[in-house]
C-alpha cells in the first residue's frame, strides 16, 4: 500500500516537473503579442506574490500538526487557549494587505488592459468584423472588403480593432497566445483590441462551448509582414465570391470543420445587419439599408 | 396520450447508456426483490422512508448523496478517458451529441444532488443535536424536502433511460438551451429536476433558519452555538436568499421554451445576458452554501483531535458572516469577458478578492487551534490537514482569476476546471468526508474502520492532485473546457495523467463502500458505548449514540461555547452518580414530551412531483393535471391533520437513560 502510494507520488511529482520545464511551450506563457504579454506577467508576478503567504502557510500546517501531535513529548501544550488579540490582529492584517495589494493590481490592470481599449502605436489600426457561426468564424476585413471564413489573417505589429457579434449562441474569441478572449452575443456587439509582435501560425478558437461542433470551432491565424498582408488581399480580392445576402444564408447552415476560404467581396453593411437582425440570417433589404445608414 | 414520449425515446442505438440502464433496472429490481423476500418494507417504511426524526433524514440524505457520487463520477471517468484518447484525429469513444449530456450530467449531478445532499444531510443530522433541541422546526416539512430532492434525482436518472439529458452544461445558458438550439427533451429535464429539488432545498433553508433562530436549548446564546450551527446559519440564510432567484430563472426559461417567450432568446428582444447574470447571482452564493458548512465540520474536528478550543471563535464567527454577505456581490467575476466596462471588472475583481480575507482567517485560526495542542491523527484530521494544503491552493488560483485581465486568458480553461475542483474536492468532498467519518459512530453508535479510512483519504488525495495538477497545466497550454477532442498531441500526457488521477479516486470511492460494509460486518467490536467516541466538545457528544428519537430527555442547560467539555472538566468523575444532564446536583427531571409522528406526506408528494415533472417533459398534460391535483389533495390532507403528535412517558424516557448510560445523561 505505501509503496503503491510512493509511486503514486513519485508520477504526480515527475509530472509537476515536467509541467514547469515544459512551462515555455505553454501558449499563455509564450505570448506574441502586447496584450499577451502583459497578462504573462500579471499571472506570474500575482502568483509569486500570493505564493509568498501559502507556501508558509501550507508548511506551517504541515510543521504544526506534527510538532503537536498527541504523541510528541517535546510539545508545549496550551489545552485552553483559544484567544490572543495581536494573532487575530495578525491573521487578519495579512490577508488584508495582501488583497490591498492585488486588488490595486486588479483595479489598475482592468482599466489598462480593458479589451475595448485601444492599444497604442503610431501604425493605423486595422478593423477586423467577427461574426460566430454554428461552427465557424467568419472575419470580415471592412475595408478591405474581403471576407474569410475559418481563417484569420493579421499583420505584424499593427493594433487591431476587433468587432464582434454572434450569429447563433454564445461563443467566446480567443487566440491564447494574443491574450484576452471576449465573448461573441447575437444582438450585440462586442469590441477587442489585439496586436500580434511576430509573424507565425497561431491557434484560435471558440472558448464558450456552442454545442455539438464546439471542438472543431477552431481557426487558424496567420501572422505576416505588412507587404505580405497586403498581398493576401490583394489574392483574396481576385479569389472567388460574393458575401453577400443568399451567401451568408449559406453559411449560418450548421457545419463542422468547414475548409478556410475567402470572399473577394463583401456587400456592404452586412455586420450591422447581422447585429441589428439576431436568430436569423438578414435579407439583402436589411443588409442595404444597415450600409446606407452607416 | 403520452405526448411527445414514443419508443424512439428508449435509446436502443446506444450501448453505453442502454446497457447501464439495463444494468441499474436490473439491480433495482433485485434490490426490491430482496426487500419483499426478507420483509423489510415494514421496518423501512416506518423508520426510515416514513420518518420525521431528523437523523433519519440526515442519514438519507447521506445514502443518497453518496450513491449519486458513484453516478456523477462515472460520468467523470467517462469523460476523463475520452480525452485521454481523443487527441489528433482519434474520436474516442463518445461523439459529441453523448459527451455533451455527460458533462452536462456531471456537473448538474455532482453539484445538486451530490454535494448537495451531502451538505444537508450533515446539517440535518448534526444542527438539532448541537443546539440540544428534540427536532427540527418543521419536521413533516423536513421530510417534503429530503423526498423532493429525491424525486430531482430520480428524474435525472430516468433522463438516461428514456430520453436524453441536456447538451447545454450543466447550467444551461441561453440561447443554447432555448427551443431553437435545443429542440429535445434534455434541458427540459435537467430544469424540471432542478425546479422540484431546488423547491425542496429552499424549504430546507427556511427550516433550518427557523430552527437555528428559534430552537436553541437553555442558555444557548448566538455566541454559544457551536461553530458548525453558525456556518449552518450562514448557509441557510443564503439557501433562503438565493434559491428563489434560481427557480424564477429557470421559470423564465420555462416559459421561453413551453410557451413562446421571449426572455433570453436571440430573437424579438430576448436578452440572454440576464439569464447569465441571473443564474450566478444565484451560482456565486451556490457554493458557499456549500462550503459553509464545510468549513464548520473542520472547525469542529480540529478543536475536538487537538484537545482545544476553537481559537479565535468570535473571528470565525464574523469571518463567516463577512463571507455569506459578499458571496451575494461577486458574481460577474464569472463573466468578466462578456464586456463590462473596466470599472466594473475591476469593481467585482476587488469583491472576490475581500473574499479571501475573511476565508484566509479562517485557516489562520485553524492553524493556530492546533497550536499548542495535542493532536490525534484520526481520519477526520487526515481530511482536515489535506483540506489546508489543498484548499490554500485553490483559494490561491481563485484569487488569481479574480484578476480581471488573468481571467480574459484563464476564462473557460481547463484551469478554472482545475481551480473550482481543487476548491470542492479539497473543501466540500474533504469536509464530508471529515464530517461522514467524525459523526458516523454518533449515527449507528460504532466507528467507522479507521486503516480503510485513511486509505480512502489517500487515495483522494493524491488522485486529487494527480487528476487536477495537470488541469492547470492544460489551462496555460490554452485547453479549453468541454472540449471533445483536440489537436495538439502534446496535450494527451497530461490528459492521461489526469485519468489515473480520477481512476485512483474511483479506487477511493469504491474503498468508501468497503469500509461502510467492513464496518457493519465489525460493529461488534467498534462499538461506542460511551456516546462520546472522540472526547467531543458539544452537546452532541452528551446523549446516546445513537440518540434516541428525541435526541435529550431533558434539555440541556448551557453556560458557554463547548458547553459539553465544560461539564466533563467540571466533573472528571463519571459513570459517578445520576444527575441532571448539565447540572451537578440533582436528578433529572424527566417529564413527558410530544415528538412529531411519522408522516406519508414527503414520500406521496415525492411521488406525484416525480410524475409532475415526467408529465411536463413529455408534455403528458394529463399526467400533469392529475400531479398537481394529487400535490394539493396531499397538502390540504397535511393541512388538516391534527393527530400529528406522538407522545413518550417520563418513563419511557428515564428507562432510556438507565439503559443507555451516555457521559451527559449520567452526570
Amino acid at each position: 500500500m505505501a509503496r503503491t502510494a510512493r509511486r503514486l507520488l513519485g508520477i504526480c511529482c515527475s509530472t509537476l516537473l515536467a509541467a514547469s520545464l515544459s512551462g515555455c511551450s505553454a501558449a499563455l506563457l509564450d505570448p506574441h503579442g502586447p496584450i499577451g504579454a502583459q497578462e504573462k506577467l500579471i499571472l506570474i508576478d500575482s502568483t509569486a506574490i500570493m505564493l509568498a503567504i501559502v507556501i508558509p502557510v501550507i508548511i506551517a500546517t504541515l510543521a504544526f500538526a506534527w510538532w503537536y501531535r498527541a504523541g510528541n513529548p517535546r510539545a508545549r501544550r496550551l489545552p485552553d487557549w483559544d484567544y490572543s488579540g495581536r494573532i487575530e490582529f495578525v491573521v487578519w492584517a495579512i490577508p488584508a494587505l495582501v488583497i490591498l495589494f492585488l486588488g490595486g493590481i486588479a483595479w489598475l490592470s482592468s482599466h489598462e488592459l480593458d479589451p475595448p481599449k485601444a492599444i497604442e502605436s503610431s501604425v493605423t489600426p486595422l478593423d477586423i468584423d467577427v461574426v460566430s457561426l454554428n461552427w465557424k468564424w467568419l472575419f470580415i476585413y471592412p475595408d478591405a472588403g474581403i471576407a474569410s471564413v475559418n481563417k484569420l489573417v493579421l499583420p505584424v505589429a499593427t493594433p487591431v480593432r476587433f468587432h464582434m457579434t454572434s450569429a447563433t449562441v454564445m461563443n467566446s474569441f480567443f487566440i491564447p497566445q494574443l491574450g484576452s478572449q471576449v465573448y461573441t452575443m447575437a444582438g450585440m456587439a462586442t469590441k477587442l483590441n489585439l496586436m500580434v509582435d511576430d509573424p507565425g501560425i497561431y491557434r484560435g478558437l471558440s472558448a464558450q462551448f456552442s454545442g455539438e461542433g464546439f471542438s472543431d470551432m477552431t481557426f487558424e491565424v496567420r501572422a505576416v509582414a505588412g507587404q505580405d498582408f497586403e498581398q493576401w488581399l490583394d489574392s483574396a480580392r481576385t479569389g472567388g465570391g460574393t458575401l453577400d445576402a443568399a451567401a451568408y444564408e449559406t453559411l449560418t447552415q450548421p457545419s463542422v470543420n468547414e475548409a478556410p476560404h475567402t470572399y473577394g467581396t463583401v456587400t456592404g453593411g452586412i455586420f450591422e445587419a447581422i447585429l441589428m437582425h439576431p436568430g436569423a440570417a438578414p435579407s439583402a433589404a436589411q443588409i442595404e439599408h444597415s450600409d446606407s445608414a452607416d | 396520450m403520452l405526448g411527445k414520449l414514443t419508443w424512439a425515446a428508449i435509446p436502443f442505438d446506444q450501448p453505453i447508456p442502454l446497457v447501464t440502464s439495463i444494468v441499474v433496472v436490473c439491480g433495482i429490481l433485485a434490490i426490491l426483490a430482496l426487500v419483499t423476500v426478507k420483509g423489510w418494507w415494514t421496518y423501512l417504511w416506518r423508520e426510515w422512508f416514513a420518518s420525521t426524526d431528523h437523523k433519519r433524514i440526515g442519514v438519507m440524505y447521506v445514502a443518497l448523496g453518496l450513491v449519486m457520487l458513484i453516478r456523477g463520477f462515472a460520468d467523470a471517468l467517462m469523460m476523463r478517458g475520452q480525452l485521454a484518447l481523443a487527441q489528433g484525429g482519434a474520436p474516442g469513444f463518445l461523439p459529441p451529441e453523448h459527451y455533451d449530456q455527460i458533462f452536462s450530467a456531471h456537473g448538474t449531478i455532482m453539484i445538486f444532488f451530490v454535494a448537495m445532499p451531502f451538505v444537508i444531510g450533515l446539517m440535518n443530522f448534526a444542527v438539532p443535536l448541537q443546539l440540544g433541541v428534540r427536532d427540527v422546526a418543521f419536521p413533516v416539512l423536513n421530510s417534503v424536502s429530503f423526498w423532493l430532492t429525491a424525486s430531482g434525482v430520480l428524474l435525472v436518472n430516468l433522463s438516461l433511460f428514456i430520453g436524453e439529458f441536456a447538451k447545454t452544461g450543466w447550467l444551461a445558458y441561453p440561447p443554447l438551451s432555448e427551443l431553437a438550439y435545443s429542440p429535445g427533451v434534455g434541458v427540459d429535464y435537467s430544469l424540471w429536476s432542478l425546479q422540484i429539488s431546488g423547491l425542496g432545498t429552499l424549504l430546507t433553508g427556511i427550516n433550518f433558519t427557523t430552527t437555528i433562530l428559534k430552537m436553541r436549548t437553555h442558555g444557548m446564546s448566538y455566541l454559544r452555538m457551536p461553530i458548525f450551527c453558525w456556518t449552518s446559519l450562514a448557509a441557510n440564510l443564503l439557501i433562503v436568499a438565493a434559491f428563489p432567484i434560481l427557480t424564477a430563472t429557470f421559470a423564465l426559461l420555462l416559459l421561453d421554451r413551453y410557451v413562446g417567450f421571449h426572455f433570453f432568446t436571440d430573437d424579438l428582444g430576448g436578452n440572454a445576458v440576464m439569464y447569465i447574470n441571473l443564474i450566478w447571482c444565484w451560482g456565486h452564493p451556490e457554493v458557499y452554501i456549500l462550503i459553509l458548512p464545510c468549513f464548520g465540520v473542520f472547525s469542529e474536528v480540529i478543536a475536538t483531535f487537538s484537545g482545544k478550543p476553537l481559537f479565535g471563535y468570535h473571528s470565525m464567527v464574523v469571518a463567516t458572516m463577512a463571507i455569506c454577505v459578499l458571496s451575494f456581490l461577486v458574481w460577474l467575476h464569472h463573466f468578466f469577458t462578456m464586456g463590462a466596462s473596466a470599472d466594473v471588472n475591476g469593481f467585482f475583481g476587488i469583491m472576490t478578492m475581500i473574499i479571501a480575507v475573511p476565508t484566509g482567517v479562517k485557516v489562520f485560526n485553524w492553524l493556530f487551534t492546533m497550536y499548542g495542542g495535542s493532536i490525534r491523527f484520526t481520519v477526520p484530521i487526515y481530511w482536515t490537514i489535506g483540506f489546508m494544503v489543498t484548499f490554500t491552493l485553490g483559494g490561491m488560483t481563485g484569487v488569481l482569476l479574480s484578476i480581471p485581465p488573468a481571467d480574459f486568458v484563464l476564462h473557460n480553461s481547463l484551469f478554472l476546471i482545475a481551480h473550482f475542483h481543487n476548491v470542492i474536492i479539497g473543501g466540500v468532498v474533504f469536509g464530508f468526508m471529515a464530517g461522514y467519518n467524525y459523526w458516523f459512530p454518533k449515527a449507528f453508535g460504532f466507528t467507522l474502520d479507521e486503516t480503510l479510512g485513511k486509505a480512502i483519504f489517500w487515495c483522494w488525495f493524491i488522485g486529487f492532485y494527480l487528476a487536477f495538477m495537470p488541469l492547470y497545466m492544460l489551462g496555460l497550454m490554452g485547453a479549453t473546457r468541454r472540449m471533445q477532442h483536440y489537436a495538439d498531441p502534446s496535450w494527451q500526457p497530461y490528459m492521461i495523467a489526469a485519468f489515473c488521477g480520477a481512476a485512483l479516486i474511483f479506487a477511493g470511492i469504491g474503498l468508501t463502500v468497503i469500509q461502510l460494509a467492513w464496518s457493519i460486518r465489525t460493529r461488534e467490536r467498534r462499538r461506542d458505548l460511551t456516546g462520546d467516541p472522540w472526547n467531543g466538545r458539544t452537546l452532541e457528544w452528551g446523549t446516546a449514540s445513537p440518540p434516541p428519537s428525541w435526541n435529550y430527555a431533558v434539555e440541556p442547560h448551557v453556560h458557554g461555547i463547548d458547553a459539553f467539555w465544560a461539564v466533563k472538566t467540571k466533573n472528571k468523575e463519571l459513570h459517578k452518580v445520576a444527575e441532571s444532564r448539565y447540572e451537578a446536583d440533582h436528578k433529572p427531571h424527566y417529564e413527558s414530551i410530544h415528538m412529531p409522528k411519522r408522516s406519508a406526506t414527503g414520500f406521496v408528494t415525492a411521488f406525484f412531483a416525480v410524475l409532475l415533472g415526467f408529465g411536463l417533459i413529455w408534455h403528458i398534460w394529463w399526467l400533469v393535471i392529475v400531479a398537481v391535483i394529487a400535490c394539493i389533495g396531499v397538502l390540504l390532507r397535511q393541512a388538516w391533520d391534527m393527530d400529528r403528535d406522538l407522545s413518550i412517558t417520563a418513563e419511557e424516557l428515564e428507562e432510556f437513560d438507565r439503559r443507555h448510560p451516555s457521559l451527559g445523561s449520567q452526570r
